[in-house]
């Protein structure tokens, strides 16, 4: 990879993500290389989960595949585990639906 | 790797080319399956392939699609099996494929006089033309007469990660050199549309695409089937837009060049959409029931080939088009190695890169173009599947390079 020296547990999707994602379980306390940054984590990040790969402030995008996946919610610090407790997403709806009975949820 | 003009494509009247010359046989209503369905179990591996469409009331969206499939690129003749009474309008099927200047034979089963007379003509005329297809020419095919589409199909939470976005790397290859590349399944981009939008070429097609995803969210909402669900979180997935994306990065880098409905054809290299969510209100149920139906309309857009991306482990192929499997579970992949083509989930294991898997999947696609067998193929996998849909036509405005 381009990028400078990155723990192998962890993929970068795209150059401009500000999060890689775990590709094995990192347990609590494990020391990690994060673009070229020598970390430690402070939580178990489970396969297929985030972490944050530069400091990242509260309201900024979340990047992965290049792209706004949504915001922080709180300052999320490198080597953090990013998920629902400090981001959400963006997306507004554009489209509305029909409030009518009969495509009510039978339940 | 092949280069540019070692490609040979089978040259068919409108120009386009095949990278196969397969015989089909197909059944205008499920009344004339087994009739079908016998005539070509007498030619295993000899490239006789059955598609047909059940219902017997009219359908003009089936009518579009088996036109589309009877007259690809890669089917160089064509038998129809009619029962006789069913509403399809078999002249013109007929009728289309003699313009399109391959071999056709149409046979009703109530004229000919019941299955054995029936299976026995059909059986006589795929023989003598099997022998009459042998010395089929081909000509020099550049790489920019490809198309080809991709495909999810039991994904998983490593899709999004390994396989998806190695796709889209072997798609920048392709339309990088001009080849067409199709992705579909519009109800997987919701949360991105605003994203895919700022890759149109025009402005107008950028609003298509907002509103292509916007019919789909309305469609599968009233079919009460939501995308991001409790399980995408305990996998790693945080919004919407993430999940999609995942889905969205098979599409690769490109520009988008335009919308596609099934069995339109592009009128250019470069990006496509396709547009499997009917027009209208809801009728006739699901968009598509299964991952074969939306393979069924890559192929009528004229997909030579189809990029299949899978974590579960999907076995599929299809009638007409060779799939090509991209597993991006490593441990799926060993469990089901005889079934995949390529191992995405090396990235997983640090075995490998997106780049490399990207190059890895495009040299899979040449050789395959060039003749050889994929997995699914080698298996004898030909599934094909067609249900009631309705489209209205795209407007011009999606396709804006035509």
């Amino acid at each position: 990879m381009s990028q400078p020296v990155t723990d192998a547990r962890l993929l970068f999707l795209n150059p401009k993500d500000n999060v890689c994602t775990a590709i094995a379980a990192i347990p609590d306390g494990t020391m990690l290389q994060i673009s070229g940054n020598t970390v430690v984590t402070r939580e178990n990040i489970p396969l297929g989960f985030k972490i944050a790969s530069c400091n990242i402030g509260t309201a900024e995008s979340v990047i992965k595949y290049g792209v706004s996946i949504g915001s922080a919610t709180r300052d999320i610090a490198i080597g953090e585990l990013v998920h629902l407790h400090n981001m959400r997403s963006d997306y507004l709806p554009t489209y509305t639906l029909e409030r009518d009975e009969s495509h009510a949820p039978r339940r | 790797m092949p280069r540019d003009g070692e490609l040979r494509g089978y040259l068919r009247q409108d120009g386009r080319k095949g990278i196969r010359n397969y015989l089909v046989v197909c059944y205008l209503v499920e009344c004339a399956h087994h009739v079908a369905r016998a005539m070509v179990a007498c030619f295993p591996e000899r490239g006789v392939h059955l598609i047909g469409f059940g219902g017997c009331y009219p359908n003009a969206y089936a009518a579009r699609m088996l036109t589309s499939l009877c007259t690809h690129p890669n089917v160089g003749a064509v038998l129809l099996v009619s029962l006789g009474c069913e509403s399809f309008d078999r002249a013109a099927l007929e009728k289309a494929i003699r313009q399109s200047g391959r071999p056709v034979e149409t046979l009703v089963i109530q004229h000919v006089g019941g299955t054995r007379k029936t299976i026995e003509q059909g059986r006589a005329w795929i023989e003598s033309t099997l022998s009459a297809m042998e010395p089929s020419p081909t000509a020099a095919m550049a790489t920019n007469e490809l198309v080809i589409g991709t495909v999810c199909g039991g994904s998983d939470s490593t899709s999004g990660i390994t396989a998806n976005p190695a796709i889209g790397r072997a798609f920048d290859l392709l339309t990088a050199q001009n080849a067409t590349a199709i992705f579909e399944e519009t109800g997987e981009l919701i949360g991105c549309e605003h994203i895919m939008a700022q890759r149109a070429v025009t402005a107008a097609l950028a609003e298509d695409l907002i509103a292509v995803v916007a019919k789909a969210a309305k469609y599968y909402a009233t079919l009460e089937h939501g995308s991001f669900a409790v399980g995408n979180a305990e996998g790693g997935l945080t919004t919407q837009e993430e999940k999609s994306m995942g889905a969205y990065s098979k599409s690769g880098s490109a520009k988008i060049c335009g919308i596609l409905k099934p069995g339109d054809i592009p009128p250019t290299g470069g990006l496509y959409l396709l547009d499997i969510v009917p027009d209208g209100p809801v009728r006739f149920g699901f968009p598509n029931i299964n991952d074969n139906a939306e393979i069924a309309e890559l192929i009528a857009c004229g997909s030579h080939l189809i990029l299949f991306s899978t974590g579960r482990g999907s076995v599929v192929g299809s009638a007409i088009a060779p799939v090509i499997k991209i597993c991006a579970n490593p441990q799926t992949f060993r469990r089901m190695a005889e079934d995949m083509d390529i191992n995405a989930g090396r990235i997983l294991e640090g075995k490998a890169t997106l780049d490399e898997l990207g190059r890895e999947i495009y040299d899979s696609l040449m050789a395959t173009a060039q003749g050889k067998q994929s997995a699914s193929e080698a298996l004898g996998h030909q599934e094909f599947v067609l249900t009631y849909k309705y489209f209205e036509p795209a407007g011009p405005s999606c396709l804006p390079l035509a």
